[in-house]
C-alpha cells in the first residue's frame, strides 16, 4: 500500500470519532439551526418558512430581546474586568516566594472550582435573600441593606459578585504567567529607582498581557455563555421585571417553555455572531497591545 | 581594627536591619490582607456548611459559623426529603458522570494522538475547525440536537448526555492533550514503528501510559462538568426518578414552600462533597492543567 494513503488512513481512523461529532453535533446542528432561524416551528407542525421575519420581529419590536441584550452586556461589561482585576491583583500578592503560597491559593481557588454548581446558585439565592445573611452582615456596621434580589435595581449585582468570586483560574493562570517574567527585569528597574507602579505598567503588564488577552477572551466568552446562576436565582424566568433575564436565559424560555422553536434559532444565531463578533474585535486590538516573545513591538 | 573603619560597616549593618525589618512588617501586613481575604472568599462555603447543621429556624439571617445547636437530623431527613430518595439522584449522576468521563479520556485522547502525533492530509484545517468549536455557545447546537434527540426517541434517556461524550466534543480536553503528547519524544514513536508497532499500539502503549497526569487533568475536569452540568439534564430529563442531583437540587430549591433550608444545605454539601475531595486529593494536578491550557 502507499504510504501516504497508509498515513492518512491512520490518522483519519484516530480522528474519526471527532469527526463524526464534528459534523453530527456542531456543525450539522448549527446549519439546522440556520435553517430552523428562518422558520415557524412549534415542534408539533412541521416547521413553516417565513423568511427573515424573525429577525425583523427581534431587531424591530421585542422589547425583551432588547432588555436581554441589556441585562447580558451589563454582566459582562463589569463581571468581566473585575474579574480579571481581581485575579491579577491577587496574583500579584501571591508571587514572589510568600509563605503558604499552597494554601492561599487552594483557598482563593476552591469558590471557582466549585462555582459551576447548582448548590452555590442557591446559596447565593439564601444569601442575598431580604433578610439573609449579607443584610444581617450590612445591619452590623449600621446599613439598611435592599432586598437584593426582589429590586430590579440590585438583583443583577448579585450575579456579577457571584461571578467575581470565582476569579480562581484567571488567578492561577496570571501566577503561572507571573512566574516567567524574568526577576532581573524587576531588579534592574530597582536599581534604575523605578517605583513598583512604573513597574507594574513598565515590566509586568507588557509581558503580561498575551496571558492577560487569554483570560479575557475565555472570561468574555464564558460570560455570554454564563446560564445556569441566572437562571436558578431568578426561578428559571429572569424575574424580577427581567432584569436577570441573561440571554441565555430568554432563548432558554422561548425555545423550551413557550416552544419557539424557529425564534429560538434566530437568537441562537445572534447570540453566535455576537460572541463571534467580540472575539474578533479582541483579537483584532490585540495587535496594538499584545506583543509576543521573539516578535518585535 | 580601629574606630574609623567599624563605624560605616555598623552604620551598614543597621540599615540592613532596618531594611529587613521593614520587609518583614510588609510580609506581615500581606499576610494579615491574605487571611482577611480568603476569611471572605469561604465564608459563604462555611456558611452553608454551618447551616446544614442548624436547626430549620436558626438559618435565616444568622451569620454564625457556629451553630447554637448542632443537629445531624438534616442529612437523613433531607436525603429522604422529597418523593424520590436522593440515593436514587445520586447513583443516576453518577452513572452519567462515569460513563461521560470514560468517553471524554478515550474520544479525546483519540483525537489528540491524531492531532499531535499523526501527519495526514487536511490536518491544519481540521485543527482549526476544532479550536474554533471552543467558542461555539451550547446554546447554539441545543436546540437542533434536541429536535433530533427528539426524533431518535433518545429524550427521557440519558443518552443525549452520554453519546457526544464519547465523540470529542470537548475541544478543551483535546487541547490540553495536544500540548501535553507533542512534550513526549518522537524518538519513542519511531523507534516503536521500527520495531513494527501499529499507531494504535503506539497510542495504548507508550504515548498514554506517559501522559498518565494530562489523562487525569482532563478525567478530573470532564468529572467536574459533567457533576454540575444543569441544562442538559434540565432539557432532556423529565421524569423525576432519572433526575440528577443537580436537578434535585433545583427541585427542593423550587417546591411552593422552602421551608427545609437546613435539608437544602445538607444536600447541597454532599453534592459539592465529591468536587471537593477531588480537589484536596488532585489539587497539584488540577492546578497545573489550568495554567496549561485555561482550563476554568
Amino acid at each position: 500500500m502507499n504510504r501516504v494513503i497508509r498515513k492518512n488512513l491512520a490518522g483519519y481512523a484516530f480522528l474519526l470519532p471527532w469527526l463524526v461529532g464534528f459534523l453530527l453535533l456542531a456543525i450539522g446542528p448549527i446549519l439546522f439551526s440556520l435553517y430552523l432561524s428562518f422558520t415557524k416551528y412549534n415542534v408539533i407542525n412541521p416547521p413553516q418558512w417565513i423568511g427573515l421575519d424573525n429577525y425583523a420581529y427581534m431587531f424591530g419590536r421585542d422589547a425583551r430581546f432588547r432588555k436581554a441584550l441589556q441585562v447580558t452586556f451589563t454582566f459582562v461589561a463589569f463581571a468581566v474586568p473585575a474579574k480579571l482585576v481581581f485575579a491579577l491583583a491577587v496574583a500579584m500578592l501571591l508571587d514572589k516566594g510568600i509563605r503558604a503560597i499552597g494554601i492561599y491559593r487552594a483557598l482563593f481557588y476552591l469558590p471557582s472550582i466549585l462555582g459551576g454548581s447548582i448548590a452555590v446558585a442557591i446559596l447565593w439565592r439564601n444569601l442575598f435573600n431580604a433578610d439573609g445573611v449579607v443584610n444581617t452582615i450590612l445591619g452590623f456596621v449600621g446599613i439598611d441593606g435592599p432586598a437584593w434580589l426582589a429590586d430590579p435595581r440590585y438583583s443583577l449585582w448579585t450575579l456579577i459578585v457571584l461571578a467575581v468570586w470565582q476569579f480562581g483560574s484567571p488567578m492561577l493562570i496570571f501566577l503561572a504567567g507571573l512566574r516567567a517574567i524574568p526577576q532581573e527585569l524587576y531588579e534592574a528597574a530597582e536599581i534604575d529607582a523605578a517605583g513598583k507602579v512604573k513597574q507594574f505598567f513598565a515590566i509586568t503588564v507588557p509581558l503580561l498581557a498575551p496571558v492577560i488577552f487569554f483570560n479575557l477572551v475565555l472570561q468574555m466568552i464564558e460570560a455570554f455563555k454564563s446560564f445556569s446562576g441566572a437562571f436558578i436565582i431568578s426561578g428559571g424566568s429572569g424575574a424580577p421585571l427581567d432584569s436577570l433575564l441573561f440571554y441565555t436565559v430568554y432563548l432558554f424560555n422561548e425555545a423550551f417553555s413557550f416552544l419557539r422553536m424557529g425564534y429560538a434559532s434566530a437568537l441562537a444565531w445572534v447570540l453566535l455572531a455576537i460572541i463571534a463578533a467580540f472575539t474578533a474585535i479582541a483579537f483584532w486590538t490585540s495587535k496594538y497591545w499584545v506583543h509576543y516573545e521573539g516578535e518585535r513591538g | 581594627m580601629d574606630a574609623a573603619l567599624t563605624e560605616p560597616l555598623a552604620l551598614a549593618r543597621s540599615l540592613r536591619a532596618a531594611k529587613a525589618q521593614r520587609a518583614k512588617r510588609a510580609a506581615l501586613l500581606k499576610h494579615v490582607f491574605l487571611i482577611a481575604a480568603s476569611l471572605v472568599m469561604i465564608y459563604p462555603l462555611l456558611w452553608m456548611l454551618a447551616s446544614s447543621f442548624k436547626p430549620n429556624n436558626q438559618i435565616f439571617g444568622d451569620p454564625s459559623l457556629w451553630p447554637r445547636e448542632v443537629t445531624w437530623a438534616n442529612y437523613p431527613e433531607g436525603w429522604n426529603g422529597m418523593a424520590v430518595s436522593f440515593g436514587v439522584f445520586f447513583r443516576n449522576s453518577l452513572f452519567v458522570t462515569i460513563l461521560s468521563v470514560i468517553g471524554n479520556v478515550l474520544s479525546c485522547s483519540f483525537t489528540a494522538y491524531a492531532f499531535a502525533r499523526l501527519e495526514f492530509t487536511g490536518k491544519r484545517l481540521w485543527f482549526a475547525l476544532m479550536m474554533m468549536t471552543l467558542m461555539i455557545p451550547y446554546h447554539v447546537v441545543l436546540i437542533p440536537q434536541y429536535l433530533t434527540f427528539l426524533k431518535l426517541g433518545w429524550v427521557d434517556t440519558y443518552l443525549p448526555l452520554i453519546v457526544p461524550q464519547f465523540l470529542a466534543g470537548d475541544a478543551f480536553f483535546i487541547f490540553l492533550m495536544v500540548q501535553f503528547f507533542r512534550q513526549l519524544p518522537r524518538e519513542l514513536d519511531e523507534a516503536a514503528m521500527i520495531d513494527g508497532c501499529s499507531p494504535f499500539k503506539i497510542y495504548w502503549a507508550i504515548i498514554m501510559p506517559l501522559s498518565i497526569p494530562a489523562i487525569a487533568t482532563a478525567a478530573i475536569f470532564s468529572f467536574i462538568w459533567t457533576w454540575d452540568d444543569f441544562l442538559g439534564p434540565l432539557v432532556y430529563l423529565n421524569d423525576v426518578k432519572d433526575y440528577t442531583v443537580p436537578l434535585a437540587l433545583r427541585m427542593f430549591n423550587s417546591q411552593d414552600s422552602v421551608t427545609q433550608y437546613g435539608q437544602m444545605f445538607a444536600m447541597s454539601i454532599l453534592s459539592l462533597l465529591p468536587i471537593f475531595l477531588f480537589f484536596i486529593i488532585f489539587q497539584r494536578l488540577i492546578i497545573r492543567g489550568i495554567a496549561m491550557s485555561g482550563l476554568k
